[in-house]
């Protein structure tokens, strides 16, 4: 069986490997900027399909945001949305005959995980200046520095394991049942691996909202925290 | 037979691991759906809350069953001992 921890390599530019994950990462992001381009080109004040659909998935993440960090989510809005929609399209890769998901690949979730590790410090340090953000560690008495210190490798772990463990272990019990049973028996494993896969990158995205949330903190200047018409529709 | 005596029994603890550890996020699984079940009987208007928070909360609770999933591949796949 193939080793779900290592990843061939399929040719190299220059001397740098280049696998499978990062080929499909790449074509990913083409698809996702291309579309994005082409659909924000010309904006207009009533919108084309593609236009409402772009400002209902913008208007979604920003309510998201903006519940769980009771802020304004302007600043935090592309890193969570690129981190969203990224993770959602690769965790459903596998539905393209021969392709794997990257995020079934350790290092693409390590990658994500520590661009979200390095925003938490980066949003942390702009937002309570360094000397602030170092204090945040010494919350709520001095005691806790080592477990503060602790807590940002472990939930940054977790964060890469979490995502990992899903995506690979959905793609490895797929295989291990079509290689027992047959053809279309693991089709409604695949239904549900497409349910795992939108909850996954979810919860990457709170996850990564709540972390640079807490990083932040609560301040009093909160512009633009009530316009009603980005509310959280009513399911 | 001492020879692929590391294996074997890397084999059956990663069996062991996945088994043992699957024990725990059931029984949580099984009380967070019981206590949603229970909710939504009570209050049926706030399902797409209650259940929208279910599904986040069950993800994070067989996150727990995933990690012995992910420690039974590396014994597998990646032991130091072989």
């Amino acid at each position: 069986m193939e080793n779900p921890l290592s990843a061939e390599p399929l040719f190299h530019i220059g001397p740098v490997p280049i696998a499978e994950p990062v080929l499909v990462t790449w074509a990913l992001m083409a698809v996702l900027v291309g579309l994005s381009a082409r659909a924000t080109r010309r904006l207009s004040v009533h919108p084309g399909k593609a236009q409402a659909l772009l400002e209902l998935v913008v208007t979604t993440l920003d309510a998201q945001i903006r519940d769980t960090m009771n802020r304004d989510p302007a600043p935090f809005r592309a890193l969570i949305g690129g981190i969203f929609l990224y993770v959602l399209l690769a965790n459903w890769m596998s539905l393209v005959p021969g392709l794997e998901p990257p995020t079934a690949h350790v290092e693409t979730d390590a990658a994500l995980a520590l661009i979200v590790f390095a925003a938490t410090v980066y949003h942390g340090i702009t937002g309570r200046g360094l000397k602030g953000y170092l204090a945040t560690f010494a919350e709520p008495s001095w005691v806790m520095i080592p477990l503060n210190l602790v807590e940002q490798i472990t939930r940054t772990f977790s964060l890469i394991v979490r995502l990992f463990g899903n995506v690979m272990s959905g793609v490895f019990i797929v295989g291990i049942v079509l290689a027992l049973a047959g053809l279309f028996v693991p089709i409604p494993l695949m239904a549900l691996e497409l349910l795992t896969g939108a909850v996954q990158a979810y919860i990457f995205a709170i996850l990564a909202t709540v972390f640079i949330g807490a990083a932040v903190g609560d301040d009093a200047d909160r512009p633009s925290i009530d316009t009603p018409d980005t509310q959280d529709p009513p399911p | 037979m001492t020879d692929n005596l590391v294996e074997i029994v890397s084999i059956i603890s990663a069996a062991l691991a996945v088994g043992m550890g699957a024990i725990g996020p059931a029984l949580g699984e099984g009380r967070a759906v019981a206590a949603a079940m229970d909710a939504i009987a009570r209050q049926p208007e706030a399902a797409g809350t209650i259940s929208r928070t279910l599904f986040v909360g069950l993800a994070m609770i067989e996150t727990m069953a995933i990690y012995t999933l992910v420690i039974a591949l590396l014994v597998l796949f990646a032991n130091p001992f072989v």
